[in-house]
Formats: structure tokens, sequence, C-alpha cells
């Protein structure tokens, strides 16, 4: 089942989740962790890229590095799922090929 | 380390492998050669400037099997091909080619 | 030796001096090549900076790796897909890029270009294709 993509980065430092984005295939799970799960709160300059990608993709963030920046669940954008590390093994397994966005 | 040419120093790694490229000459490569217990022929030199032209144009020493492959199009299979080349450079065609060439180890090598 | 060969994919997206990403990439390529497998490069976003010409490093005191890329034919890396966007965001063409080429042996030693333009449709068709994804 399609690609896992991971982005590390702040969407606001780079073009990376945008670029990640764009590449994106049917299936795919795109899973925000590090600096990157800043991509996965509303009301920002890319929250509509994400929001674009409707559910042919499915958006992911790691609640731990979530906590950690003091990201609030309720500021998340919508249909961004939070998982632990154990969603993230899963995520990796259920998938065909990892790619990692650096 | 180093290797001394008519007086003058070059130095090399723990492995003999010079440490500033642009200090090689034929003397030297005649000195290293000597260290590796190899008798420098034509078809020694041969190779050995054909991975100093291969480091000039593409910035790498070839893998090994880059080098006899290329040998083998340009001297023939005589030449070109693993047994002879091992003969030629008994500690590796292109480890031990690279060291007389003056060249790093290639990439690779461990 | 190997019974099964898996299609990796490289994916190049940095430019070549500020990081040490593109180097490394292509030191993992050639040394990779060793293994026989289905090894084909990707150059997209600022990565289709490390394929221009005329790179010049004399005065940064860095090698002048893009020469290296030339190189790849002779490991059997002749796969090297090009974004066409990522070329066109920062004012590109394939005229600003490096002629990098290899030799077919199946069709008599003909030169033949490494390079393949293709679009950001056809190159996530491309990673979705893939055994390995590495990114550099």
């Amino acid at each position: 089942m399609g690609t896992l993509h991971t982005v590390n980065k702040s969407p606001f430092q780079n073009q990376t989740l945008l670029s990640c984005l764009g590449h994106t295939h049917e299936g795919d799970a795109v899973l925000m962790i590090e600096d990157g799960v800043y991509g996965a709160v509303t009301g920002t300059a890319i929250s509509e890229a994400l929001s674009k990608m409707g559910s042919d993709v499915s958006l992911y963030v790691l609640g731990a590095d979530l906590a950690a920046r003091g990201i609030d669940a309720g500021r998340m954008a919508e249909g961004v799922i939070s998982v632990d590390y154990e969603g993230f093994v899963d995520l990796s397994a259920t998938h065909d090929r990892v790619q990692n966005w650096l | 380390m180093a290797y001394d040419v008519n007086g003058t120093t070059v130095e090399h790694d723990e492995e003999g492998y010079i440490t500033n490229l642009s200090e090689w000459s034929r003397e030297l490569a005649d000195i290293i050669a000597a260290a590796e217990e190899v008798e420098m022929g034509e078809e020694h030199w041969a190779v050995v400037n054909f991975l100093r032209d291969y480091y000039e144009e593409y910035q790498i020493a070839p893998a090994v099997r880059v080098l006899i492959k290329s040998i083998k199009k340009s001297m023939g299979p005589e030449v070109g091909n693993n047994k002879y080349m091992y003969e030629l450079f008994p500690y590796g065609p292109a480890k031990q080619a690279c060291k007389i060439a003056g060249l790093p180890k290639p990439t690779g090598c461990v | 030796m190997s019974e099964t060969i898996k299609k990796f994919l490289y994916v190049n997206r940095k430019a070549p001096y500020g990081t040490i990403y593109a180097q490394e990439s292509l030191e993992v390529v050639l040394i990779g090549a060793a293994f026989d497998q289905d090894v084909s490069l990707a150059f997209l976003d600022d990565g289709v900076f490390q394929l221009t010409k005329g790179q010049d490093t004399k005065e940064i005191g860095l090698k002048n790796f893009s020469a290296t890329y030339r190189a790849l034919g002779d490991y059997e890396v002749t796969k090297l897909y090009v974004e066409k966007e990522s070329l066109e965001e920062r004012g590109l063409t394939l005229d600003d890029l490096q002629n990098i080429e290899y030799e077919d042996e199946d069709d008599d030693y003909a030169e033949k270009s490494s390079i393949r333009l293709i679009s950001r449709a056809e190159m996530a068709e491309v990673m979705a294709d893939q055994d390995v994804v590495l990114s550099f």
C-alpha cells in the first residue's frame, strides 16, 4: 500500500513539505515528525496546501513531537491524525516503502 | 611519514597514499613502486597514466571493475583482465596502482 | 550473484556545496553501484543545481565533484531523472546542465544521454515505482 513519506523540517523554513505533498500518490501517507509537526497546525500560511490534499493522501503527525512543542491537539488541521511511536512503526510496516524527505 | 625524492620529502598517510596530490612525479611513482615491490614496466605505466587521466577528468579514482573494463577497452583483453591486472599489481590493481599514481584510495575500498 | 534485483532511487534535493548531502549521495551511489541493483537518481528542488555546468570550486577550497556525475555511466548508473518544474522554478533549462552520457553496450556502445527530463507528476510515478528510496 503506497508510500509512507516522512517530513521532519518546518514548512516555514523550507519547501520540503510542499515538495513532498507535490509528489504523493493516491494511497500514500505523509507523517510529520520533529519540526515537521508545525506543518500540521491549522490557520497558517501553508494549511491551505494541506487541506487541498483531500482524502487521497492520509496525513499523520507524531504526537510526541507535537506535545514537546506545546502544540495543542485542538490546533491541528482537520483530517490530520496524531499517532504515537507504535503508530509510526505500524505505518512503516503497512506501506510498501518509506521515503524520508530530508 | 614521508617519501624521500632526491632530498625532497613528500608526506604520506599510514597506508602510503600521498597527502598532497600535486606533489606527485614520475620519480616519486618509482619510489612508491619500489616500496611496494612493484617493478614498473610499460604496462604498469599505462595503468598509472590511465588512472591519473581518469582522476583529472572525473575527480575520482575508479573502482577496480571500472578500471579493468576501461583498460580492456583501451589496451585489449590480454591486459584488461582480472588475472593479468593482479599480476601487475598484486595488492590490487585499483588500490596499489592508485597509490603509485599519487591518487587517493578508490571510492568504496576499505 | 544477487538473485533479486531491487529498484533503488537516490533522491537529491540539495544544492551542491552549502551542505555535504550532494557529495555524500554521489559517494553512496558509487559504492552502491557494486551491488548490481537497478539504480536511478532523482534530481528535484535545489538538487537540480548539482548538475549545472561550469562549476568551478577552486576558490572555495572544495572538490568540484560535478565532474564525477559524468563517470556514473562507467558504473552502469544511467538513469538520472531531472524534474522539469524544479528547473523552471530556478530559471534553468536543460541547456544549463552538463552533458552526462553513457555508452550503451547493447547498441554498439552508442553514446546516449543519462539525463531524463520528466514532469513533477512523472517524478511521483518514478518514486512510487521503487523498492527502496534513499534521500539526500
